[in-house]
């Protein structure tokens, strides 16, 4: 009874540091956001202080990082949209049917999540470049395409191959047509897959930032590519950095745990049988 | 209607793994459109990449023009002592970091997945998203803050242990533990919910069956859980592996490759051969190298773990 007792508590100590861990670096750039300079600055760190709003008043007057974060809201929602639109179908294919080249196909699909993307960036750039494109939204919007791609196809062909086939051949019976079973029968219960690629593709295309820091200028720099061009120079204005890196990450972890109860059905990886 | 489908219908009792029968062109109306996508963002620059890196494409000297070269690019990245140290540090950054997130992920899952204290449980589940979806860029950033000489709390801490204040970005092995330290932060969520995902597969009638045939806590483990952790397993090492190797955005913002070349990983080397020196045919070069890397790494990793898409 005691030795069970113990147990339980080790299990609630050890939850809590895991819990302090996995939060204690985003407290921190929180929490370091609301200090003065002199605070910030403070050898050894202050934990208790006067909360100041300063840095996200300078933020506040800076139009660069509300056009950047409107900039990385349009590419994140474009990519995720059209990322799952393409991806979806494509991932029903190749959970249900059977044709030739099968394997390879989805090997290619995988591989390209794999590439690293300096691979890309300078062709792409010179590419971007002779055609007029560099800095636009669309350049951005379709190289992420090229990572958040693989990840539906690879997370929702898991997902839809965990659908009974009995139910779309009940359909089959009722002679749907292949679209209308895809529409109605996957789509739906592959939801837990669709919602955690679309997670990952947000998150990949809001936090991405070499391809953003090599194909954009002034007009559609990314919110990434914003919190990195303060780090010139030698003194660097912490407070207004951690200021723009808190409304840089609130909007797509608030998005992220909105959706988080799908993500540990979601992420099965082929564990189905 | 009398194909095969109807007796299938009737027949199959365990047809999970069933493929349906399909006119010839169903599949590819339902691929053609990510096919052609992929092909145009991925294997069009990719040729370009080829191209480039059979020429001489320095963009600081255009007047010259691009002539090609044949393989003498290759010859100069092969023949670099910067880019195979660059490659073996990252190689070295996968080795130190993979080990721990793959036993803190595991030690997670399972302390997720054990009965009792759900709300605390739940929290801990829901937090996992936060260093997952925490902008990389920024990651490196928290991290500059973190491992600050001065006005670090990681020294802070150190110190409350007994130990000495470092200057963690200012030493070689410093700075390099620094960057590993802020890898671990951000991935272990990831693998750790990767493993949940493997637990919640464990059918629940042969989890209680087993915990009534043996009280051992490892042989659980061992005989009826770890077979629902591997596909997750192979996934997760061809994930991080690509990863690590294109790991760029939280090293730039962290130490840019520093100090001295403590922290220059591959993809930092090449983002400054390309963009910095402005030689695209040697980057060219050293990307597609890269790329025949990555491809054999998953590969390999897919050949020996994943046996998924077996027809």
């Amino acid at each position: 009874m005691i030795y069970k007792n113990v147990g339980r508590v080790l299990h609630l100590l050890s939850l809590l540091v895991f819990l302090a861990f996995t939060l204690f670096p985003f407290y921190w750039m929180v929490s370091s956001s609301f200090k003065d300079q002199t605070d910030l600055l403070a050898s050894p760190p202050v934990w208790t202080f006067v909360p100041s709003m300063a840095h996200y008043a300078e933020v506040w007057q800076d139009e660069k990082v509300f056009a950047a974060i409107r900039n990385s809201l349009i590419v994140a929602s474009a990519t995720t949209f059209l990322a799952i639109v393409l991806g979806a179908p494509a991932a029903y294919s190749l959970a249900r049917f059977q044709f030739k080249g099968k394997k390879d196909l989805w090997f290619w699909f995988i591989s390209n999540r794999m590439i690293s993307p300096i691979v890309l960036a300078l062709p792409i750039y010179l590419l971007a470049q002779s055609a007029g494109m560099l800095d636009t939204h669309l350049v951005l919007i379709l190289i992420y395409l090229s990572f958040c791609l693989p990840i539906v196809v690879w997370i929702c062909t898991d997902q839809f191959r965990s659908i009974p086939p009995d139910l779309e051949q009940a359909a089959r019976l009722d002679n749907a047509n292949q679209w209308d079973i895809f529409w109605r029968i996957y789509v739906p219960l592959g939801v837990p897959g669709i919602a955690v690629s679309a997670i990952f593709s947000f998150i990949f295309s809001w936090n991405e930032l070499l391809y953003a820091l090599v194909l954009t200028r002034s007009n559609v720099q990314t919110a990434p590519v914003i919190a990195t061009s303060y780090m010139s120079g030698y003194e660097l204005p912490w407070g207004k950095i951690m200021a723009t890196g808190t409304l840089i990450v609130l909007p797509v972890t608030v998005f992220a745990l909105f959706v988080s109860r799908h993500m540990v059905r979601g992420l099965t990886m082929g564990a189905t049988k | 209607m009398t194909d095969p489908l109807v007796a299938d219908a009737t027949t199959s009792a365990p047809a999970q793994r069933a493929y349906l029968a399909h006119g010839r062109w169903t599949p590819m109306w339902f691929l053609a459109p990510a096919v052609l996508t992929l092909f145009a963002i991925g294997i069009y620059p990719t040729l370009f990449a080829l191209v480039t890196s059979l020429r001489k494409y320095n963009l600081t000297r255009a007047r010259d023009g691009f002539p090609f070269i044949g393989l003498e690019n290759y010859q100069t990245v092969l023949t670099d002592s910067t880019f195979w140290q660059t490659l073996w540090r990252t190689a070295r950054f996968f080795m130190t970091v993979m080990p721990v997130e793959i036993v803190l992920g595991i030690v997670i899952a399972l302390l997720l997945h054990k009965p009792g204290w759900s709300f605390t449980r739940s929290l801990v589940r829901v937090s996992l998203v936060v260093p997952l979806a925490t902008t990389y860029a920024v990651v490196g950033l928290i991290g500059r803050l973190i491992f600050n000489r001065d006005f670090g709390v990681a020294n802070q801490f150190g110190n409350w242990l007994g130990f000495e204040s470092l200057d963690w970005l200012g030493s070689q092995v410093g700075a390099f533990a620094a960057i590993a330290m802020m890898d671990i932060w951000q991935w272990t969520p990831f693998c750790a919910l990767i493993f949940l995902a493997g637990l919640s597969m464990v059918p629940n009638e042969v989890e209680e069956a087993a915990r009534l045939e043996t009280s051992s806590y490892f042989a659980l483990l061992r005989h009826v859980q770890l077979p629902y952790l591997l596909p997750g397993f192979t996934a997760m090492l061809i994930l991080r592996s690509a990863d690590v190797l294109k790991l760029f955005d939280m090293v730039f913002t962290m130490t840019r490759g520093g100090p001295g070349a403590a922290t220059d990983l591959v993809s930092v080397y090449i983002q400054r051969v390309g963009f910095r020196i402005f030689d695209m045919g040697v980057a060219s070069a050293q990307a597609i190298l890269l790329l025949i890397l990555t491809i054999f790494i998953s590969r390999l990793f897919i050949t020996l773990f994943y046996r998924e898409i077996d027809a």
